[in-house]
């Protein structure tokens, strides 16, 4: 090998490298957003499409109360329970009078709540683009060949896994989680074992909202990026992809669709010439196509359990 | 009557635009086992989901000195109803340990770790499977947790809706024996309904038999056994 040959190998290395650590950036927000909706598709099969917006709206409150002087990470956890308790509002107001089986209703009342939201969002704090405090440390951590490796992918991908052992904690080991559990199994046994179902919901809604707060804050934190009322519309089809990949109603199957799809967005659009940026969305897709034939039920998802 | 501890008049249940119970009566004393037959569409499961509140009723139901058919299905458990739907109702994700603490869900006393065990002695293949999930335990089995499941809310009254369907006749013999025990020991009143007539009334106090939404026989179970029409319909001669 000559000299130029190895300059050459080390600085494809490198770009791998980097499109590597940019996958691991983006997955763990498309993540985030994803477990938001596998809480909600856990209990009620329900795809709530206005998780992305809930979220930004969440992001924007963190925003406006850091602009008023409380303390970054202050602000996160109170933006994270506002929209808790908003979420639990919107499913008591707008959700729990529609018969859960019937979907449609439901799916365009989620689709109202998108809209609505994003109005509201674009009222309040306009399209233009406003920066984000940084919630992590900036600079980068590691740094390999010209790869870099920023603290805040670092710190990105780490939320990610507390939330999920954080959610994962309070599903197993809490009486309103185990709760959760058995509606999202059965939910006419929940019934029968004195479960107040709408409770239950409500409470899936409020952290699914919580989640998806942190998530979009995170997202909006990059540096690279700036808040605005749209900021979480292709996220939020990035997330569903996710969503779907990981299995629906599997939280980790969340993490591991969402890693996938930031792989599909950052290397394999990337290495494949004749895909083109634009179509980065539908080639996230496509990989959704491959894997639901070879794997119906996702990379983790509960395959149709047979009842006796 | 009024020592009956379930006293059910003049009881309607609709789906939709349906009724599938044409006003029926019947009622169930206290630590009695009664049995209601009848074939399949005859609105038995019916019967058993208006007590718990599952579906739309008029007329009444009156439970242990209060009325029920008002209620949601939440509250009428916490008035001490526990109800086995058919189909046993387990929650096939969970573990079976985790099956019993949903069943012990509107409880908050100290004694469920009690409770639990003793569950586990009646029922030993439960303790040795208690980590895993309920979906993959046998038929018997389930019908086993989904038993157990409904007696840790400490019922008064436990409602079996089809326990021996699809059940080996020897798994069936060794449920009914337990229901027996579990009424003499716990003071459990329960209100079976069954398709299996015969197993049904040896264990049985007393009987009714629905036919199309309404009441056609009733009695002591040791006289349906001999009652030549019954004979015919449910015993297969």
């Amino acid at each position: 090998m000559t000299p130029y040959d190895e300059r050459t190998w080390g600085a494809d290395m490198d770009l791998f490298l980097q499109r590597l650590f940019d996958a691991l950036t983006n997955g763990s927000t498309y993540a985030l957003i994803a477990v938001a909706m596998v809480l909600i598709f856990k209990a009620t099969t329900l795809i709530n499409f206005a998780q992305g917006e809930q979220a930004m709206l969440g992001a924007f409150i963190v925003l406006q109360l850091w602009k008023w002087g409380i303390p970054m990470w202050g602000a996160v956890v109170i933006g994270m329970v506002f929209s808790g308790i908003l979420a639990a509002c919107l499913e008591r107001t707008f959700i729990r009078k529609f018969d859960p089986a019937d979907h449609l209703p439901l799916v365009i009342i989620t689709l109202g709540l998108f809209l609505v939201i994003n109005a509201v969002a674009a009222i309040i704090w306009r399209f233009d683009p406003l920066s984000f405090p940084q919630l992590f440390p900036s600079g980068r951590a590691v740094t390999i060949g010209n790869a870099r490796l920023s603290w805040y992918s670092i710190f990105a991908f780490g939320s990610c896994l507390l939330v999920l052992f954080v959610l994962q904690t309070l599903l197993t080991k809490t009486k309103i989680g185990l709760a959760f559990r058995a509606v999202s199994s059965n939910l006419e046994s929940s019934r029968l074992c004195g479960i107040k179902i709408g409770q239950t919901l409500q409470f899936g809604w409020a952290l699914a909202a919580a989640a998806g707060t942190l998530g979009a804050s995170i997202y909006a934190a990059n540096p690279v990026l700036q808040i605005e009322p749209t900021i979480m519309l292709r996220a939020l089809i990035f997330s569903i992809t996710a969503a779907a990949l990981g299995g629906l109603d599997s939280l980790w199957g969340a993490l591991i669709g969402g890693l996938t799809i930031g792989f599909v967005q950052s290397v394999v659009v990337q290495y494949i010439p004749f895909i083109p940026n634009e179509m980065t969305l539908a080639a996230a897709v496509v990989v959704l196509l491959i894997v639901l034939t070879f794997r119906p039920s996702g990379f983790l998802g509960t395959k149709t359990v047979e009842r006796v | 009557m009024t020592d009956a501890l379930l006293k059910v008049q003049e009881l309607t249940a609709t789906y939709g635009q349906i009724e599938v119970l044409h006003g029926i009566n019947f009622e169930v004393r206290p630590q009695e086992i009664v049995v209601i037959l009848g074939a399949n569409g005859a609105g038995k499961t019916t019967a058993l989901r208006a007590l718990s509140g599952m579906v739309q009723t008029t007329g009444s139901a009156n439970f242990n000195g209060s009325e029920i058919t008002n209620l949601e299905p939440d509250a009428i458990v916490r008035k001490g109803v526990a109800h086995v739907p058919q189909g046993r109702g387990t929650f096939p994700e969970l573990s079976v340990e985790e099956n019993l603490k949903v069943g012990a869900f509107i409880r908050s006393d100290n004694e469920i770790k009690t409770d639990m065990e003793s569950c586990y002695e009646t029922y030993p293949v439960l303790y040795e499977r208690r980590m895993q999930s309920a979906g993959s335990l046998s038929g018997g089995e389930q019908q086993m947790l989904a038993v157990s499941r409904a007696l840790m809310s400490k019922p008064i009254l436990l409602l079996l809706d089809e326990p021996s369907l699809g059940l080996a006749p020897q798994i069936v013999e060794g449920l009914f024996e337990r229901f027996v025990t579990m009424n003499q020991e716990l003071g459990t009143t329960m209100l079976i309904v069954e398709q299996n007539a015969q197993i049904a009334l040896a264990m049985a106090d007393r009987g009714y038999v629905l036919e199309s939404g309404e009441i056609a026989v009733e009695g002591e179970a040791s006289l349906l056994v001999n009652d030549d029409a019954i004979r015919r319909a449910y015993l297969g001669g």
